[in-house]
């Protein structure tokens, strides 16, 4: 079972989940970047759930694993339809939602036949094994989406302050957490990645959210130019 | 050997984005002209330097915390120890990015001097509150 600095963390990031929601809310937001709350109202819900069956059958529990990886790959999926969603607002004025989307869903496709293919040769417990693998891959496949939305922006001189830090606390959330798979392989048995590190790096992505949410109104602009670290 | 190529991968990008996301924060601030008091307080009468900001950050500690703030004022000050490193060591060798570290550096104490700005009208706030109760 979890420790008391565990519980601390994620009960913190559960918290934070409900306050990107409800700051969306405040700030009359929910409708405008509905995929980004709805992804945070599903990891509540997941937060929730995994809190009951940890408490029911255990840690090391079949049901626990169970719940875990594949509540887990349903989150990224849902992260990467808010990352699309991004997308959507960023090239809102080329009006290319649809090409988006149909990318996207292409995209989503290709990493899960990749997956497939991948895990294929495992002897046993395929869907599982398919499971986690898509989850990885799918992280890695959101980082490099990340970048290139990165690249768009500064290369389009979008001016939303709102949307620009949206999409850079996505780039370090995503970042952080290839690091920390990285880090898993190389490691396996370092508890302290898995146990903490990973559900702490889990919590700056709501909070930067919640921040961006709150602080910056959707008219409020900045200049691209400044956010290069290489000067323009 | 693939863990490793992604890990490299992964922290670069992090540093990229990380630093990109602390810039669009002080980029948001920067447009806020600070109060004659806070400017006397931290004696920033003639612009901030990089030299200002441990002095306006131990300022900020002195006052009640906003809630809205922490987590950009903690994400500040990790950029301007990355950025002091950088001071320390690349631009010895690299010339040019001294006056880039120093400009940053004199940017992060521009913010912390907002953030504080921010709290001494929010803790007047709170304190006219407790008044009209």
């Amino acid at each position: 079972m979890p420790g008391p600095l565990g519980y601390t963390i994620w009960f913190l990031g559960a918290l934070l989940e409900v306050s990107v929601v409800v700051c969306a809310i405040a700030r009359h937001s929910l409708r405008r970047y509905l995929f980004l709350n709805l992804y945070m109202a599903a990891s509540f819900l997941v937060s929730v759930g995994r809190y009951q069956i940890l408490n029911h059958f255990g840690l090391k529990s079949t049901e626990y694993t169970y719940f875990y990886f594949y509540s887990d790959v349903l989150l990224t999926i849902c992260l990467y339809f808010a990352l699309i969603n991004l997308y959507v607002h960023v090239f809102d004025e080329m009006k290319v939602a649809t090409m988006v989307r149909r990318t996207a869903v292409l995209l989503l496709a290709g990493t899960a036949i990749f997956s497939y293919f991948v895990v294929e040769q495992s002897s046993g417990r395929i869907l599982t094994h398919f499971v986690i693998e898509l989850s990885q891959n799918l992280y890695f496949v959101g980082l490099v989406l990340t970048y290139l939305l990165w690249g768009a922006i500064l290369k389009l001189r979008e001016t939303r302050t709102r949307l620009i830090q949206l999409v850079l606390s996505l780039g370090v959330y995503f970042s952080v957490f290839a690091a920390t798979l990285a880090l898993g392989n190389l490691y396996p048995n370092l508890q302290l990645v898995w146990g903490y590190l990973a559900p702490l790096f889990g919590c700056l992505l709501p909070l930067s959210w919640a921040y961006a949410f709150w602080n910056h109104p959707e008219e409020s602009r900045l200049s691209t130019a400044s956010l290069a670290v290489i000067p323009r | 050997m693939m863990a490793v190529g992604i890990l490299l991968l992964s922290l670069a990008a992090l540093l990229q984005f990380f630093a990109s996301y602390c810039r669009s924060l002080i980029a948001a601030s920067s447009k806020q002209a600070l109060s004659p008091e806070v400017k006397d307080v931290t004696g920033l009468t003639k612009g901030a330097s990089g030299e200002d900001f441990a002095r306006v950050i131990q300022l900020l500690h002195l006052c009640p915390e906003r809630p809205e703030d922490r987590s950009s004022v903690q994400a500040i000050a990790a950029y301007f120890r990355m950025i002091s490193f950088l001071r320390a060591t690349l631009a010895r060798v690299v010339p040019s990015i001294r006056a880039w570290t120093e400009f940053e550096r004199a940017q992060c104490a521009y913010f912390a001097a907002v953030a504080l700005d921010r709290r001494i009208a929010f803790s007047r706030d709170m304190l006219a509150q407790q008044m009209d109760t």
